[in-house]
């Protein structure tokens, strides 16, 4: 029980951090309806940033605070996630408008290309380290439950923690502030939100520095986990069906979904890796999604698909 | 003033029917089959087989697979990469498993399995649509990586599933030197490349498109969305499946399931992409652009850096040579959305009038 426990545990603070990679995808669907394929490689592209920076702005601003050299860091590779939204916005999507979604889609597959490629010519391709000072050493809870408690990793614990509380307040940004509620006006219908005059392109700007934002949280989570290289670009494979199984323009459905695969995956794993032969959490969330999604076309939270002719 | 079928009557059904009936495109064609089956074969040297005419005709195989399912029904895949990748090791294990089996047989096989598994996960699509259907088919590349990589019985009990073929023989004849293996492909991929004409312009070409513009009213008219959807997943898995067993036979020899992963899928999709949804000739075009890009980028870039006195190092050369990658692409989709095939037709209706300007 102890064990399963620990599993489950386990399977949901990687859950969360599936999330909130997911999340970036769905904030760009939503506002866009473009399925961002980037969102991987500007993770990468944010990680590698915040990495190097914080290790070049104490060197050449002679600091010692560990703590204002990654704010700092994470300042400059904000501004540059910024401007790679930006970029973004006026090289490739503004010109691409009314186009379908699968040319959109190659797009960004395009974009992933140029940013893993961008990326490592700038900041190296070497294995970094982002410090910014997470606990590492593991906590035991319920002692007196069970013999030996069920082991958390403290950093696992922080880094759902702050996952959590991007998601509370990136939901309290959408449905408070104008901004949000412009964003979500553009999500709903592009033309009704241009006719009262919601400058779109401005929008998309905003949608895109967001998910950049959230890539660098997700980035600096994962690189302070694994260390930053290439492979983090990965993360986005997984976070894939994610999306798809919480519904492709659902906030919450990112993250329940997240949760549920982060589980399931290592459940699974444990359970049943061992006569299947290892290795099945490669697959073991497409499959899900497959199954889930033949039920429900939708994914679990997504708006119903209605076909006019 | 030479292309123009001014003169040319179709007196008959069978002359209004034909595949080209322009007669100039006709002798185009000629030409070009000539080209390839007997002009280059007595030029081209080992490294231009090897590098860049073997890979060009099996990737275009495979595009021209993917490009049925994409282009010409609609319905986005993501898996190409494992229908290859089954087709490759099915191949493999009818060759290496029953005693006396021909090459061409075990090829085919190979494709006759990937039909299946095409099938299988084609099945999803009578449900989920656009970009749902994208990732789901991306189970399938995940699982069939998974099952290549983990279950020894597919790839003969070989550790971590690379597997190896050699001493291949078509009737007889061996298939050994770049020459022979160019020659291989090549009727493969005329033989193929005449059936996918054919039947995307026949009754269920029709249909395959009536689901792509609009499956509900395709639905509305009498098209049965499941055979539409299903038959495309099979033909087009099988000619991917050929190809991935050509891929793995003729141009690897030995290979491994890493040989078609995920990568693979996105590099058949930029080709069909870049060559123009719903156009045999495109996909062509996009795959002679995705194999001749990288390996030019590759000796372009050093010589580039060398002439403005920067020394390109492997690493840089490969990560410049991604962004140029994913910038041309990008650019690619902004210039022409509808591909090379596009430019291709736009070229030929100006040809018909020229040197007039209407």
């Amino acid at each position: 029980m102890g064990f399963f426990l620990e599993a489950t545990l386990g399977g949901l603070m990687t859950g969360m951090l599936y999330s909130l990679v997911a999340l970036g995808f769905v904030l760009i669907y939503k506002a866009s309806g473009v399925f961002n394929f980037a969102q991987g490689a500007m993770v990468l592209f944010a990680a590698l940033a915040m990495a190097r920076f914080s290790e070049w702005f104490p060197q050449v601003l002679g600091l010692n605070s560990k703590v204002l050299g990654n704010l700092l860091a994470m300042v400059g590779a904000m501004l540059l996630m910024v401007a790679v939204a930006w970029l973004i916005e006026r090289l490739v999507l503004g010109k691409l408008v009314n186009q379908e979604g699968i040319t959109l889609l190659m797009a960004t597959l395009g974009i992933t290309y140029f940013l893993d490629g961008f990326g490592q010519t700038l900041f190296g391709s070497e294995i970094y380290k982002i410090d910014i000072g997470l606990p590492k050493e593991p906590i035991f809870l319920l002692q007196g439950i069970f013999e030996g408690g069920v082991l958390v990793s403290k950093e696992d614990l922080y880094a759902a923690a702050i996952a959590a509380s991007l998601v509370i307040s990136l939901s309290l940004f959408f449905q408070y502030t104008s901004t949000g509620r412009a964003l979500r006006a553009v999500a709903d219908d592009h033309q009704a939100a241009q006719s009262i005059g919601i400058p779109l392109s401005r929008i998309w700007v905003i949608v895109w520095s967001v998910a950049g934002f959230v890539a660098l949280v997700a980035g600096v989570i994962w690189g302070s986990k694994l260390g930053v290289q290439f492979s983090l670009s990965l993360v986005a494979l997984k976070a894939l069906p994610v999306v798809i199984l919480g519904g492709l323009t659902s906030v919450p459905g990112a993250i329940i979904g997240g949760l549920i695969i982060g589980v399931g995956e290592k459940l699974s794993e444990v359970f049943l890796g061992p006569t299947l032969g290892g290795g099945i959490e490669i697959w073991f969330g497409y499959v899900l999604v497959l199954l889930v999604l033949l039920v429900r076309p939708q994914g679990l939270f997504g708006e119903k698909i209605i076909d006019r002719v | 003033m030479f292309y123009r079928e001014n003169g040319q009557f179709k007196t008959t059904y069978r002359r209004d029917l034909q595949i080209f009936p322009i007669a100039q495109d006709r002798i185009g064609l000629l030409l070009l089959l000539a080209l390839a089956f007997i002009a280059v074969p007595t030029m081209a040297d080992e490294y231009t087989f090897r590098a860049i005419l073997i890979p060009f005709l099996i990737l275009s195989l495979a595009a021209l697979g993917l490009n049925i399912l994409v282009g010409y029904c609609g319905q986005v895949s993501l898996g190409t990469g494992a229908f290859m990748a089954v087709g490759a090791y099915a191949a493999y294990n009818f060759l290496v498993r029953i005693e006396g089996m021909p090459l061409l047989g075990a090829i085919l096989m190979g494709g006759i399995c990937a039909t299946g598994v095409g099938v299988l996960f084609g099945i999803p699509s009578l449900r989920i649509k656009g970009l749902y259907l994208a990732v789901a088919t991306l189970a399938a590349q995940f699982f069939v990586d998974w099952t290549f990589l983990r279950i020894s019985w597919f790839t003969n009990n070989s550790s971590s599933g690379s597997v190896s073929v050699s001493n291949l023989h078509v009737f007889g004849l061996p298939v050994e030197s770049p020459l022979q293996r160019y020659m291989l492909c090549l009727v493969f991929v005329a033989v193929f490349a005449l059936l996918a004409k054919n039947l995307v312009r026949s009754a269920i070409g029709r249909e395959w498109m009536a689901i792509r513009d609009m499956d509900v009213a395709a639905a509305v008219i009498g098209i049965r969305p499941m055979y539409a959807k299903l038959t495309a997943f099979a033909v087009s898995s099988f000619i991917v499946g050929v190809a991935g067993a050509l891929w793995a036979f003729v141009y690897l020899g030995s290979w491994e399931p890493a040989a078609f992963s995920i990568d693979r899928s996105f590099q058949l999709l930029f080709m069909v992409i870049i060559g123009g949804l719903g156009s045999i000739m495109g996909s062509f075009f996009g795959a002679a652009f995705i194999v001749v890009l990288p390996i030019f980028l590759n000796q372009a870039l050093p010589a580039l850096g060398s002439l403005v006195g920067i020394v390109i190092n492997t690493a840089l050369v490969a990560h410049v040579e991604l962004m140029i990658f994913g910038a041309l692409i990008v650019w690619f989709l902004i210039v022409e959305p509808h591909g090379l095939a596009k430019l291709w037709s736009i070229g030929k209706q100006k040809l018909r009038l020229w040197p007039f300007p209407h």
